[in-house]
């Protein structure tokens, strides 16, 4: 009796051992099907795309996307260095586009002197571009 | 010879010997020392520095780029010759001042004088041409073709006038401010009453 309970029980072991090692195989984590003590792989690296004159919108309403590299370029709670070029100030004399009279209403729909605070992080409308395949298929 | 002019030979002879010892001595203990002030690590050595324009400066291309080329804090704000930077050495006495006083001891009260210390690093680089930028960087070695579009267009101009003879029509600061450190709140109104600003 007492031989049969430990054979079974082995058994369950090994059983279970298997069933897990077959699932580990088949589980992709979100960096991919790597071994946890194997470097991940290293991301493809994308250029931004530069383009001269801008470019086109994708559709009506979308906010220019950026023809320029913004490495550089810092959006803080204090300082924002895209207005350099893109402000009413200096947008003529930087030859850039200017951004638009819709920056300067407030929620309230209050026409402000400066920019709204709410237009202040330019990069969560306006992106840069890159020569990628989409991450996600869509028929956009 | 007698023994008396013998004596005053030697004499004077050791006078210049010891003179000439003594004068590497100090001078270059003094040199030395004034060196030893003109490093990053000396810099970053109040937290004020390295907690502020120090962090800032890790953000950007001064600090990490593609070709490893990094400026440390005195190859912009220290003058290379010798007689600029005594003088702002001298100059540099009031920020030990400050440094006591505590005028700056906190991220609050350095954001509240940001504005006025980048005024000041911008009319003294203003004021010498950009001096400490063109330990570097120069029109006359750029080449246009591999800058940006929109910053070879920028910098043609003043590429021309270079080449021409002529003194450049705007000095670097004019444009680039900014770049290796956060800019102060209200910095555009400030810099264009100032004369600093197009």
């Amino acid at each position: 009796m007492r031989q049969a309970i430990l054979t079974t029980m082995l058994g369950a072991a090994l059983f279970s051992t298997y069933v897990m090692s077959v699932q580990a195989a088949e589980i992709a984590s979100l960096r991919g099907a790597n071994n946890l003590d194997a470097p991940a792989n290293a991301i493809e690296k994308n250029e931004q795309k530069k383009m001269d004159g801008g470019f086109d919108r994708a559709w009506e309403l979308q906010p220019p996307s950026i023809p320029h590299d913004i490495e550089k370029d810092r959006i803080t709670l204090t300082e924002n260095t895209c207005m350099k070029c893109h402000s009413k100030d200096n947008f003529d004399k930087e030859n850039a586009p200017e951004i638009g009279e819709s920056h300067y209403i407030a929620r309230d729909g209050s026409v402000l002197d400066k920019p709204s605070s709410r237009r202040h992080f330019c990069n969560q409308c306006h992106t840069p571009q890159a020569d990628i395949a989409p991450l996600v298929e869509n028929s956009f | 010879m007698s023994t008396a002019e013998k004596t005053k030979t030697c004499l004077s002879l050791s006078t210049i010997f010891i003179g000439i010892a003594l004068g590497i001595i100090l001078w270059g203990g003094f040199n030395w020392t004034l060196e030893l002030t003109n490093t990053e690590e000396f810099c970053i050595s109040c937290h004020e520095m390295e907690n502020n324009p120090y962090a800032d400066l890790q953000d950007t291309v001064h600090y990490t780029n593609r070709t490893g080329v990094r400026a440390t804090c005195p190859d912009c704000h220290v003058p290379k010759e010798w007689i600029h930077k005594i003088v702002r050495k001298i100059k540099a006495s009031s920020e030990l001042y400050h440094k006591f006083m505590g005028t700056i001891d906190t991220p609050e009260k350095f954001e509240e004088h940001r504005l006025e210390m980048a005024m000041r690093e911008w009319k003294r680089m203003k004021d010498t041409d950009s001096r400490e930028c063109r330990n570097c960087h120069n029109f006359g070695s750029m080449d246009l073709d591999k800058q940006d579009t929109r910053s070879a267009d920028r910098h043609d101009p003043h590429v021309w006038e270079v080449l021409d003879g002529e003194e450049p029509s705007q000095t670097c600061i004019d444009c680039h401010k900014g770049i290796a450190h956060s800019l102060p709140e209200n910095w555009e109104e400030a810099a264009k009453a100032a004369g600093l600003q197009d």
